[in-house]
């Protein structure tokens, strides 16, 4: 379903990717691992068409290199960044009113859904988003990008910092995601959930992929965590 | 106090439109108030054919092309260059926009007259006359501010253009075409300006200078009021119109308070040219005065949300 291959991205003059190929396939959970650096965010802003890149990003057999980002959206990639960039003065409501494309609820999701998954944001639909905390915006965000009924989605570190109990809640919500046929590209940080709920694990380090496999295999390859994962 | 009320609400159709611009590109559009003076223009255009009601609808649109296609061909392609180029590319744009009204109108001021329908005094004050057209003017904008106000809070569009002002890049990922609402809102301030225009431009004068004269004062409203606020600057609107309107009116100076208040001043004393100056004298600096002590005191302005 998304294919990258040969991937190279650079800020200013810096060259941060130097050639990254993975494939996420349809309803499968792939996550991105690595180190603070290495180049995991810059690999899902390239494929979004938000960062200067070279190389080549077919999406549904469709080449995305050089589109815009809102086309690369309107072809069915989400993107969920790790800033949790809500729009603050805004509503609840109105900030899932902009995560759809059009101005009808179409596809897969409907308010009412988000709203099912997470009680907590009925209650507080007519808030301001910016008063919520860290973990009410980092629903709301996952939330909003759902709206535009992507296909696949790329979430960037929807973890951090997060209370433990929402954690387990947002895990869930990836469940349910995959359930309903949509394919999930993870940037994580720690093993735990990544190990967890994924079907393939890549690992980063330098710009580039240095491990490729199903989570068993890099439970058993201590040399790759080791050398690429623990601090 | 009326006056000042209608000129503050002039004053707030150009700042609003330049806030706006502002706080989505992060530039200041110095050719905004040419735009004004292109609205007022073309409104006497218009109003030598069809008549002053038309030239109400086509002035702004108008204006409103000129300013998409500044944003389409203009700014879009300079941006990758930076602010600076931004700002020198509306810079530039500002005298090109003089030097064509130059050639095209001259330069002395045009024949451009309050219609005559609405050329009678309303009602009067006391011994003053006041003008049925400035009435006008202050319904026009007020309707117009109201109609602003409901489309960014009410409509989904409305919604997009909040949401790009601070967020672009999230918005463009949600798959909203960012550009093209970039365009729309510099071509909405700039119909903005021109309908600034339209209804200034026979209240006033229209002639080439009015650009320059109008333009330094909307860029004190908007630092007054804080770059970006859109609350910030309707307030510094209606104090600089305040201000500029009433002051030419006191004929007190520092030399008359001083003496009510004892002490002697005779031509001998230190600074007495100065103390001599009457507010109505010092009227055209005092919108400076308040900008310079503002960013003195509050550099970011009454209701600014950024540094800078």
């Amino acid at each position: 379903m998304l294919e990258v291959k040969d991937l190279h991205a650079y800020y200013g003059k810096s060259h941060i990717l130097h050639g990254v190929h993975l494939s996420v396939r349809q309803g499968e959970i792939v996550s991105l691992l690595g180190r603070n650096g290495v180049g995991r965010s810059t690999t899902i802003k390239a494929i979004m068409g938000q960062v200067q890149s070279s190389g080549s990003v077919q999406f549904k057999g469709e080449e995305l290199m050089g589109k815009k980002a809102y086309m690369v959206a309107r072809k069915g990639l989400g993107y969920v960044p790790e800033n949790r960039d809500i729009f603050p003065s805004l509503t609840v409501r109105q900030n899932l009113l902009l995560g759809q494309k059009g101005r009808k609820e179409s596809g897969r999701w409907s308010m009412e859904d988000m709203f099912n998954i997470f009680p907590r944001l009925r209650e507080r639909a007519e808030a301001p988003a910016g008063v919520m905390s860290g973990g009410e915006q980092q629903m709301l965000t996952l939330c909003r990008t759902l709206m535009g009924d992507p296909d696949l989605v790329m979430i960037d570190e929807p973890t951090e910092g997060l209370a433990p109990k929402i954690v387990d809640q947002v895990a869930n919500l990836f469940d349910e995601i995959s359930k309903r046929g949509i394919s999930i590209l993870l940037v994580e940080q720690k093993l735990t959930i990544a190990l967890r709920i994924s079907q393939r694990v890549y690992v980063m380090g330098h710009g580039q992929i240095v491990f490729e496999g199903s989570p068993d295999d890099l439970r058993a390859n201590e040399a790759v965590r080791k050398e690429w994962l623990e601090v | 106090m009326l006056n000042s009320l209608s000129y503050g609400l002039l004053l707030f159709m150009l700042s609003s439109g330049l806030t706006l611009i502002f706080s989505m590109m992060g530039v200041l559009n110095f050719a905004h108030a040419s735009f004004y003076m292109l609205g007022a223009y073309f409104a006497y255009q218009t109003s030598t054919y069809l008549g002053f009601w038309p030239a109400l609808i086509v002035a702004p649109a108008a204006v409103a092309f000129l300013g998409a296609l500044t944003e389409r061909y203009g700014l879009r392609t300079v941006h990758k260059f930076g602010h600076v180029a931004e700002l020198l590319f509306t810079f530039g744009l500002a005298y090109i926009i003089e030097e064509f009204v130059h050639l095209l109108w001259g330069r002395a001021p045009v024949e451009y007259r309050i219609p005559p329908i609405l050329d009678f005094s309303a009602f009067s004050i006391y011994t003053t006359q006041y003008p049925a057209y400035r009435v006008f003017m202050m319904l026009v904008s007020v309707a117009m501010l109201a109609a602003l106000y409901l489309a960014l809070t009410r409509t989904r569009i409305g919604l997009i253009i909040q949401a790009s002002l601070t967020h672009p890049d999230m918005v463009e990922a949600l798959g909203h075409n960012v550009p093209r609402v970039f365009m729309t809102v510099f071509a909405g301030g700039a119909a903005l300006a021109g309908l600034a225009g339209v209804i200034g431009g026979n209240a006033f004068v229209t002639e080439p200078g009015m650009a320059a004269s109008v333009g330094t004062i909307v860029f004190v409203v908007v630092v007054f009021g804080g770059m970006g606020s859109l609350a910030g600057a309707f307030v510094a609107s209606l104090i600089i119109g305040a201000v500029q309107t009433f002051s030419v009116a006191f004929d007190y100076s520092l030399a008359s308070i001083l003496t009510g208040m004892g002490v002697q001043l005779d031509p001998e004393s230190a600074w007495y040219e100065l103390w001599k100056v009457t507010i109505a004298q010092a009227a055209p600096v005092l919108p400076y005065v308040l900008m310079v002590l503002m960013l003195i005191v509050r550099p970011k302005g009454l209701m600014g949300t950024r540094e800078g």
